[in-house]
């Protein structure tokens, strides 16, 4: 032990520059620290994060949260069947959104993907229309839906379908890219045209993974349609917000215990689909 | 030649059957989604008809849809704003002309989701610990922390939003504690996955070695986890500003709260100002966000 140490020591004193940091990082590392605690602390004065106000909502966040217990049941069928119908036009919206951006981004992904689509100017072109699609959040174009549409469900779904044709087409065009050249190669050999080399070699590699994705968005859709029922467009979230804004706790806490169990059930539902379709659990995109 | 040998008899036995049952699975799948499909069509309201009256004072049954499309497209042609090229500077002048305002909760927008990425952080690294089936210390603090993480992800931020507007008051701090709760529940989840995927060797000879829970925690899983965790959480911070820029629509901060006076007041041309203004900050975010961490990853062209 002692025999190390004394190693060490003389180490130190023959290279010490070799057990410091270099005079950059450190002032790297003092400046990049200094203006995380200055940024951080300017945020809690601006935002008001006084210990008096954090401690006073945490006490009306206690007695709204003991509404939970015991949790609330309706006691007629009527009421139940309000909120049965609005957990079954969330996943309805969801299903809809999810099969309608589908379906559109399709015949548009494979002009976004480079071994189909070899012109490159009219490539990206595409693709940054998939951008600017995927850029604009689904409640603005649900607000904007319902201007047109009037408020209720349909609203909700042409939403859920806008917003999907932005994500789908780009994984959809990435998974037609992944795709392996030597079945291509294939079955261009044997004398196949343009679209029959599409569909023989290169659609059978990449159904499986687009399918998988088309479930994927549908989960995280039925996630996403509860909000779009705060502005008005149909679903669960209608009913969870006006709970909310009339103060019905224990209403409000059932509705979203309801959810979370709906969400727990199309998870679990579409993970079994997905296991089956791909063969494997994909826990690649999460 | 003419008789197959028992093998080729097998096989086509075998291939019918084989097909057989991929077509019974093929139309038991395919009617089941044609019903969910007529199901959802008809809760969802698709296939709706409304009366409309037409130029010429005709009312018609119609497509809910076509007869919304003329609307939609009016409704985008008023947000456009009027711009001549020779007085262009003060057309757009016009256009933005509340950008003092706009610029102030442009920055607490982001600002709000720089914080509420810093609550998600802490709260998920701390969590992931105990909520990974390899580090857990035991099964209920597992159970107990999964069940948090997944209903507070479960829950969307704008929920909790609506929840702490009443509890915290107006403000972006609601706002903050809304979309930190719900970040720390969504990065939980990925962190302990990148927790699980840590290579175990590590943390083995560190219990070897004598070390405690929190050393092989610190020593063994930290350093292997610290890159997944840093392109997870900027990830994440995108998502946040996105999130920021409209959870003011429920009073809890943020740019969120002008495109609800806007619609309310019927200000066309603002919601077009506001929307490019929050489709610029995306974007910039995203390529600034998408750069750090490939140079972090050191990865070019494939993100995590």
């Amino acid at each position: 032990m002692s025999d190390t140490s004394s190693g060490l020591r003389r180490a130190r004193s023959l290279v010490p520059d070799a057990f410091v940091s270099p005079r950059r990082t450190k002032l790297l590392r003092i400046l990049g620290t200094s203006a995380f605690v200055l940024l951080t602390g300017w945020c809690l004065w601006a935002f008001d994060f006084s210990p008096m106000r954090l401690v006073e909502g945490a006490t009306r966040f206690g007695s709204v949260a003991s509404f939970m217990f015991p949790p609330h049941v309706w006691q007629s069928w009527t009421e139940w069947q309000e909120i049965l119908k609005g957990l079954g036009e969330t996943v309805a919206m969801a299903f809809m959104g999810t099969l309608l951006g589908a379906i559109i981004a399709f015949p548009l992904a494979f002009l976004g993907a480079r071994n189909i689509m070899p012109v490159s100017w009219f490539r990206l072109g595409i693709r940054r229309g998939f951008d600017a699609l995927r850029a604009v959040e689904q409640l603005i174009l649900a607000l904007v839906f319902i201007r047109a549409f009037g408020l209720g469900p349909l609203a909700g779904i042409l939403a859920i379908a806008v917003s999907e044709i932005g994500t789908f087409s780009k994984l959809f065009a990435e998974a037609i890219e992944n795709t392996s050249k030597k079945p291509v190669d294939g079955v261009k050999a044997s004398g196949a045209g343009k679209l029959q080399t599409v569909r023989f070699a290169v659609l059978p590699q990449a159904l499986p993974v687009i399918l998988s994705i088309i479930l994927y968005n549908f989960e995280s859709n039925t996630r996403s349609g509860t909000i779009l029922g705060i502005v008005g467009a149909g679903g669960i979230g209608f009913l969870l917000a006006d709970r909310i804004s009339a103060y019905r706790w224990p209403e409000a806490w059932t509705i979203i215990f309801l959810i979370v169990f709906m969400v727990y059930l199309i998870d679990g539902f579409s993970g079994f689909l997905r296991k089956h379709i791909i063969g494997k659990d994909d826990r690649t995109r999460s | 030649m003419t008789t197959a040998s028992p093998a080729i008899q097998r096989f086509e036995l075998d291939y019918a059957a084989a097909r057989k049952s991929a077509r019974r699975l093929n139309t038991i799948s395919t009617v089941l989604f044609a019903l969910c499909f007529v199901v959802t069509a008809w809760t969802g309201g698709f296939f709706d008809m409304t009366d409309v009256t037409l130029a010429n004072g005709d009312r018609v049954s119609m497509w809910k849809i076509w007869a919304g499309l003329p609307r939609l497209g009016e409704y985008l042609y008023k947000t456009l704003p009027v711009l001549h090229w020779e007085t262009l500077w003060g057309d757009v002048g016009n256009w933005f002309w509340r950008w003092k305002v706009w610029l102030q909760l442009l920055i607490e927008t982001v600002l709000i989701a720089y914080m509420a990425t810093l609550l998600g952080v802490v709260g998920a690294f701390l969590l992931s610990f105990p909520a990974s089936r390899n580090l857990a210390p035991n099964r209920i603090i597992l159970n107990i922390t999964r069940r948090y993480l997944e209903i507070v992800r479960t829950v969307p931020d704008l929920v909790w939003a609506l929840i702490f507007v009443f509890c915290f008051g107006v403000g972006p701090l609601a706002g903050v504690l809304a979309i930190g709760l719900h970040a720390t529940g969504a990065l939980g989840k990925l962190y302990s996955e990148a927790n699980e995927n840590a290579d175990m060797r590590a943390v083995e000879g560190i219990k070897a070695s004598g070390g405690s829970w929190f050393d092989q925690v610190r020593y063994g899983i930290v350093p292997q986890v610290i890159p997944n965790i840093i392109s997870y959480t900027l990830l994440r911070f995108e998502i946040n500003v996105r999130s920021s820029s409209i959870i003011g629509f429920v009073g809890a901060g943020g740019l969120g709260q002008e495109i609800r006076v806007a619609m309310s007041l019927q200000e066309y041309t603002d919601l077009s100002a506001l929307f490019l203004i929050i489709f610029t900050t995306v974007i910039v975010i995203d390529m600034l966000s998408e750069k750090i961490r490939h140079r972090i990853i050191g990865l070019t062209g494939k993100g995590v």
